[in-house]
C-alpha cells in the first residue's frame, strides 16, 4: 500500500497511516506529502480524521499503521526522541491553549529559553519583535485571560512559531472565535505562508482555504477522497463525495 | 494521488486490518521495551530489599529488637483483643465520618456565603475554622472528653463518644477548608448557566456546584480520611478500649510491644482499601472528564 514515489519527499511524508479508536477506524491508510513553502488545507465533515492526523504527526496519537516522515526521519519510530520531533514541529490549537499563569510575552518565550536554550535576553528580543509584527507588542506584559479570543489565538501562533518550527500544524484554529475576529487570525496565516512557511491546517472555512492554501485535500471517514489545488477542489471536483460535501458546506464568499 | 489508487484504498479498507511489516517491527520493539523496563524495575527493588533486609539483620540489636516487637506468639495472642478494639474504632470512624461531612459541608457552605446579612455566620465558621486547625487534636480530645462531661449536663456517656465529638469538631475544621477550595475552583460560568435555567440558589449549589466542587477535591478529601482513620486511634487516650487501648493492656501484661506492631499493622490494612478508592476514582473522573490529556 505504501508504495511511495522515492522523489516526491517533502517535509512531511505520510506514508499509509492507519490509526484506529477501539472499534472505529479513524484514519483508514492516508498519505500525503507536503512540500517545503507548501501549504495544504485538510478539509471534511466533523470526524472525517483532520485532527487526528494532525494529532499523528505531532505524535500527540500513536499511529496503527504506516510510517510519517519529517524531513526524511521516521518520527513513528518508537527510537526517535518524541520532545525533540515535536520541538521541530509548530502546533496551534482550536482553543488557543496559552498557559494562563504566565504573560503574554512569557508564553511566547518558553520554549524558546526551556527547550531551546536560548538566553533571555534574545528570546525576549526576539518575542517582542514578534508581538509587534503582529500589532501586539504593548500586551507583551498581559495576562492572556486580558486578551480577546483573536489576540489570544495570534499569540498562540506567534508562541507556536517563535523557534522556527519546519513544519507548522493548525487545528480549526478559527473554530472557536467571532466571525469579526476570525479575519485578523487568517490574516496572519496568510502572512506566514508568505513569508514560506510550511503549513498544514484543518478548517472549516472553505474561502480561506481557497485564499492561502497550495492544495486541498478533501477528507472523509478516514480517507483522502480527493486532493487538488484550490482551483481543482473548488471549481471543478472530480468525485461525487465532495462535490456533496461541498454543495452541503456551501461558501458564503463565493462569488 | 491518482483515482485508480484511491479506489484501491478504499478497497482495502474495507478488508481485515493487517499490519505491515514496519508495524510489526515497531510493536516488536515496543514490547521489548516494555519487557526491559519491567525486569529492570523488579531487579531494582529486589536489590533494593534485599540490602534493607541486610542491614536490619546484621544490626547488633537485631535479636533483641525482633523478640521484643515481632513475636509471632505474643501477636497471636493479642490478636482477638485488639481486633475487637479495631471494630470499635470502626464504629467511631464510620459516625465521625458522616458527622464531619455534615458539618464540614455546612461550614463551607457558610463561609462561601455572599451578602452582609450573612456576615455573622461568614465570621462564626472563619472563627472556628482558625481555632480547629490550629488546636492538637490531642488537647481537644482532653478538653470534650473531660471538661464537657465535668459540666454534668448529661449523664455519663461512654468515653468513644466523647471522642467522637472531638474528632468531628477537628477535622470538619480541615475538610470545610478543602472543600471551600473546591466551591471557589468551579468556574463562575457554571453558577451562571444554573442560575440562567432558574435554579435557585441553593438548587444551583446542590446540583451543580457542590457535585463539581467535591470532585475537584476528591484527593485532598480521601486524605483527610485516612489521616482521620489512624486519628481514631487517639481516643485511647479517653480510656476507650480501642485497638491501641488494647495493644497497650497486652504489652503492659506481657512487656512485649508486639501487640503495638499489630495494632499499626490493622490500622495501615484497613486504610489500604479506601487509598485504593481514592485512586480508581480519581482515575475514572479523568478520563470521563479529560479526554485526550494523555501526553
Amino acid at each position: 500500500m505504501s508504495a511511495q514515489d522515492p522523489g516526491t519527499r517533502g517535509v512531511l511524508d505520510v506514508q499509509g497511516v492507519h490509526k484506529r479508536f477501539g472499534d472505529q477506524h479513524v484514519l483508514r491508510g492516508i498519505d500525503l506529502t507536503v512540500q517545503q513553502h507548501e501549504a495544504v488545507v485538510l478539509i471534511g465533515a466533523s470526524g472525517s480524521g483532520k485532527s487526528t492526523l494532525l494529532k499523528t504527526i505531532n505524535l500527540l496519537e500513536q499511529v496503527d499503521d504506516g510510517r510519517i516522515m519529517l524531513a526524511g526521519d521516521d518520527i513513528t519510530d518508537p527510537r526517535m526522541n518524541v520532545d525533540a520531533v515535536r520541538a521541530r514541529i509548530g502546533v496551534v490549537f482550536q482553543h488557543y491553549n496559552l498557559f494562563p499563569h504566565m504573560t503574554v510575552l512569557a508564553n511566547v518565550v518558553l520554549a524558546m529559553r526551556k527547550v531551546f536554550g536560548t538566553s533571555r535576553a534574545e528570546a525576549e528580543r526576539r518575542g517582542l519583535e514578534l508581538l509587534a509584527r503582529i500589532g501586539l507588542g504593548d500586551k507583551a506584559g498581559e495576562y492572556p485571560d486580558r486578551l480577546s479570543g483573536g489576540q489570544q489565538q495570534r499569540v498562540a501562533i506567534v508562541r507556536a512559531i517563535a523557534t522556527n518550527p519546519e513544519l507548522l500544524l493548525l487545528d480549526e484554529i478559527t473554530s472557536a472565535l467571532d466571525p469579526q475576529l476570525v479575519g485578523e487570525v487568517l490574516d496572519l496565516v496568510s502572512e506566514l505562508k508568505t513569508s514560506g512557511s510550511t503549513i498544514v491546517m484543518a478548517t472549516h472555512e472553505m474561502s480561506f482555504a481557497r485564499r492561502v492554501a497550495d492544495r486541498v485535500v478533501y477528507l472523509k471517514d478516514g480517507v483522502i477522497i480527493e486532493s487538488g489545488t484550490p482551483e481543482q477542489i473548488f471549481e471543478n471536483p472530480q468525485r461525487p463525495e465532495t462535490r456533496e460535501f461541498l454543495a452541503r458546506v456551501g461558501d458564503p464568499f463565493s462569488a | 494521488m491518482s483515482e485508480a489508487r484511491q479506489s484501491a484504498r478504499l478497497q482495502h479498507s474495507g478488508q481485515e486490518f493487517a499490519p505491515s511489516p514496519i508495524e510489526l517491527e515497531r510493536r516488536g520493539y515496543r514490547r521489548a521495551r516494555k519487557r526491559q523496563s519491567i525486569l529492570v524495575s523488579i531487579a531494582s527493588t529486589l536489590v533494593f530489599a534485599a540490602a534493607l533486609v541486610l542491614v536490619l539483620v546484621n544490626s547488633p540489636g537485631w535479636d533483641a529488637v525482633r523478640e521484643t516487637f515481632f513475636d509471632p506468639a505474643i501477636a497471636i495472642e493479642a490478636f482477638p483483643r485488639v481486633i475487637t478494639g479495631l471494630w470499635l474504632n470502626i464504629q467511631v470512624l464510620f459516625v465521625a465520618a458522616i458527622g464531619v461531612a455534615i458539618l464540614g459541608t455546612l461550614l463551607a457552605i457558610a463561609r462561601t456565603l455572599k451578602g452582609p446579612v450573612f456576615t455573622p455566620l461568614r465570621l462564626i465558621a472563619a472563627g472556628y475554622t482558625d481555632l480547629f486547625r490550629g488546636i492538637p487534636v490531642l488537647l481537644v480530645l482532653y478538653l470534650v472528653g473531660f471538661g464537657i462531661p465535668g459540666l454534668e449536663l448529661t449523664g455519663r456517656l461512654p468515653a468513644q463518644f466523647w471522642g467522637t465529638v472531638a474528632l468531628i469538631l477537628c477535622y470538619s475544621a480541615y475538610v470545610s477548608e478543602v472543600l471551600r477550595a473546591g466551591i471557589d475552583a468551579v468556574h463562575p460560568s457554571q453558577r451562571l448557566a444554573a442560575r440562567s435555567l432558574g435554579l435557585s440558589h441553593a438548587k444551583t449549589l446542590r446540583l451543580v456546584v457542590m457535585p463539581q466542587a467535591v470532585r475537584k477535591v476528591t484527593p485532598a478529601l480521601m486524605n483527610d480520611f485516612v489521616s482521620m482513620q489512624k486519628d481514631v486511634g487517639l481516643i485511647s487516650v479517653l480510656g476507650a478500649v480501642d485497638a491501641i487501648r488494647a495493644a497497650q493492656i497486652e504489652v503492659a501484661s506481657s512487656y512485649n510491644f508486639t501487640p503495638y506492631v499489630l495494632a499499626g499493622l490493622l490500622f495501615v490494612l484497613l486504610s489500604l482499601p479506601f487509598i485504593r478508592l481514592t485512586d480508581w476514582l480519581t482515575a475514572r473522573a479523568q478520563r470521563r472528564e479529560q479526554i485526550g490529556g494523555v501526553v
